[in-house]
């Protein structure tokens, strides 16, 4: 297997985690971040400044950092996976409806009067997450003919359930205009919970989902040539692509939980790994994995710097700069069939 | 040998298959003839276990492995015995040919796609029988239909089976590619010891190339046997609702169909 890209990613990777790190609405100077390394590893009591940049590090800059590479390294991988599965370039992880699901149980949990404000904060992930896994087992469930789930059933399904959602969830939205404005901040997309507990909860969901994901990036090269070819070569296809589509679905479900809808980044990471790298999934899964993680992270920078200390949403930065940069994959890759 | 018993197979509430029973020997070339919409296509894909089969046996018998029961078998073991050249299928255009004929393996290997230096040696000489190595590096996308066509052959060669079922394989063919291919495919059965099941259109290629003819009408076996028994004109102007003239080709042995009265 090839090392370079592999090599230049996790570079790319590198260079953006020390770029999080380092700015914010504090700017924390390479030099003092390299002694607070140095300090904690002689587990030496640091002196001021250092002491305060090191709890900004502990406890606000390194788990952000660490959510938002989850998030994308994610939706990174899902959007690959759904590439993948559909054999179609537009395939993205909300494709069959697990956005809507996921959006209708974020406003769902914001329309009602917890009893207790921590319930409140809890009941979104919660019940987005929920929302996100049940609209793919159902989505499955009305696709199902017989013992396979056509890809086209299962498009369209997605589609149906997903205006179904959508439809319920703008009208929770205009009952309860107290709410509206953070169900919307919400649903454009956007780190919003501080600390290790977000991270900590998505961690076993995101290992699972990607570590199975990783695995099977050869079911996915010989899913390629299509069902039929691909039963012929020995591959049970309808087990394997079940798996994949949950895996994929898990993973894109765990990642909207606690940082909305972001898009683009599912779109396009795996098109410029495809272009770059080529269409071996063994190959493009982790390197979409690692490459959206940094991706996102650089929107995130820049969501919290452009406009500081004010914060801009990272759905609309991926959004504003995704939709140029994606035209602009399109041209290069326009004659040259790159799937 | 592969034998097929009694086979019926439905599409929804329409028989496409009404018990076809059929026999292909070791070495041998059996060709499947039959006017559109006859089930040929139906067959192959429901021996390859793509589509259901509502009743009857297919069986791969052999002094190894005894009798296989292939409609009992998971799709990693039915792929080990028999390889499938579909008809003019669409690859994937970004693949390299090496790539895509590496991946004929897949019955042999584990989950992760683990390749041994064994598994790519078959593979080289997979595309050497096809007279296409030279194509490895070169995209999918960016080959003839005819080498298509070859490397489509040469990965169903890679997944080493003893039965080898192609479907029209060459429907797109112009007839350069057309005579190469079936010369290929009868000098492997014969080198190999494969069982060679062909569904073809040309009638004459069927003659030329296969040392036993199947005639399919309607989802229904009307005649087994050479060449000569099998094209006959009162068979095949019954089936192809044409009248035909048959002579003997003065370049072979085999009979020369041609359409039309005198």
């Amino acid at each position: 297997m090839k090392i370079r890209p592999f090599l230049y990613t996790l570079l790319f990777l590198v260079l953006v985690v020390t770029l999080s790190i380092a700015i914010g609405s504090v700017f924390i100077p390479p030099a003092d971040l390299g002694r607070i390394l140095v300090g904690w590893m002689k587990q030496e009591v640091l002196p001021e400044p250092l002491k305060t940049f090191a709890f900004i590090l502990t406890d606000i800059r390194l788990p952000r950092t660490v959510l938002v590479l989850l998030t994308g390294a994610a939706l990174g991988g899902s959007g690959a996976a759904y590439q993948g599965l559909f054999r179609n370039p537009l395939a993205d992880p909300y494709l069959i409806g697990v956005a809507s699901g996921a959006g209708l149980g974020a406003v769902l949990a914001m329309s009602v009067r917890w009893p207790y404000s921590f319930w409140g904060l809890m009941a979104v992930p919660a019940m987005a997450f929920l929302g996100a896994l049940l609209t793919v087992f159902l989505v499955i469930a009305l696709a199902r003919v017989g013992r396979t789930v056509p890809t086209t059933n299962l498009i369209l399904a997605g589609v149906a359930f997903g205006s179904f959602a959508s439809a319920l969830t703008a009208w929770l939205m205009l009952r309860s205009t107290g709410e509206l404005h953070r169900a919307i901040a919400w649903l454009i997309g956007g780190a919003s919970q501080a600390g290790w507990g977000p991270v900590l909860t998505v961690l076993p969901y995101l290992a699972l989902g990607l570590g199975a994901l990783i695995l099977s990036g050869h079911s996915l090269n010989v899913l390629q040539f299509g069902d039929e070819q691909a039963q012929q070569m020995g591959l049970p296809v309808t087990r394997v692509r079940t798996l994949i589509l949950l895996a994929a679905s898990l993973t894109t479900a765990a990642a909207v939980a606690f940082s909305g809808i972001i898009g683009f980044i599912g779109l396009i990471v795996p098109h410029v790994m495809r272009l770059w790298f080529g269409v071996d999934y063994r190959r493009l899964l982790p390197l979409s994995i690692i490459t959206g993680a940094g991706a996102l992270l650089l929107a995130d920078v820049f969501a919290r710097s452009v406009m500081a200390p004010q914060e801009l949403p990272v759905g609309i930065v991926t959004a504003l700069v995704g939709a140029p940069f994606f035209l602009w994959v399109l041209r290069r890759a326009r004659n040259q069939g790159y799937w | 040998m592969l034998r097929i018993e009694g086979l019926s197979a439905s599409y929804g509430s329409r028989r496409v298959l009404h018990e076809v029973s059929l026999e292909v020997d070791s070495g041998e070339v059996l060709a499947l003839i039959g006017p559109n919409g006859a089930g040929k296509s139906t067959l192959v894909r429901a021996v390859s276990g793509v589509i259901p089969v509502e009743s009857g046996s297919i069986q791969y018998i052999d002094a190894t492995r005894g009798s296989l029961d292939l409609l009992d078998l998971p799709p990693m073991q039915r792929a080990r015995t028999v390889a499938v050249v579909p008809q003019a299928a669409a690859m994937p255009p970004a693949f390299s040919v090496w790539e895509a004929v590496l991946l004929g393996r897949t019955p042999h290997l584990n989950f992760l796609g683990q390749v041994a230096a064994r598994d790519e040696h078959i593979a080289s000489l997979a595309l050497q029988k096809v007279d296409a190595l030279d194509l490895s590096d070169r995209r999918v996308g960016d080959l003839s239909g005819g080498e298509q066509q070859r490397v489509l052959l040469a990965r169903a060669l890679t997944q080493s089976t003893p039965v080898l079922l192609l479907d029209e394989p060459t429907s797109n063919l112009d007839l350069h590619y057309q005579v190469s291919f079936m010369e290929t495919v009868r000098a492997l059965a014969h080198s190999d010891g494969l069982a060679v099941l062909i569904a073809v259109h040309d009638l004459n290629l069927a003659a030329r190339y296969a040392s036993r003819v199947a005639l399919l009408v309607k989802g229904e076996l009307q005649a087994v046997g050479t060449p000569h028994e099998v094209l006959t004109v009162e068979l095949i102007s019954a089936a192809y609702n044409l009248p035909v003239q048959v002579v003997k080709n003065p370049f072979s042995e085999s009979p020369l169909v041609i359409p039309g009265e005198i």
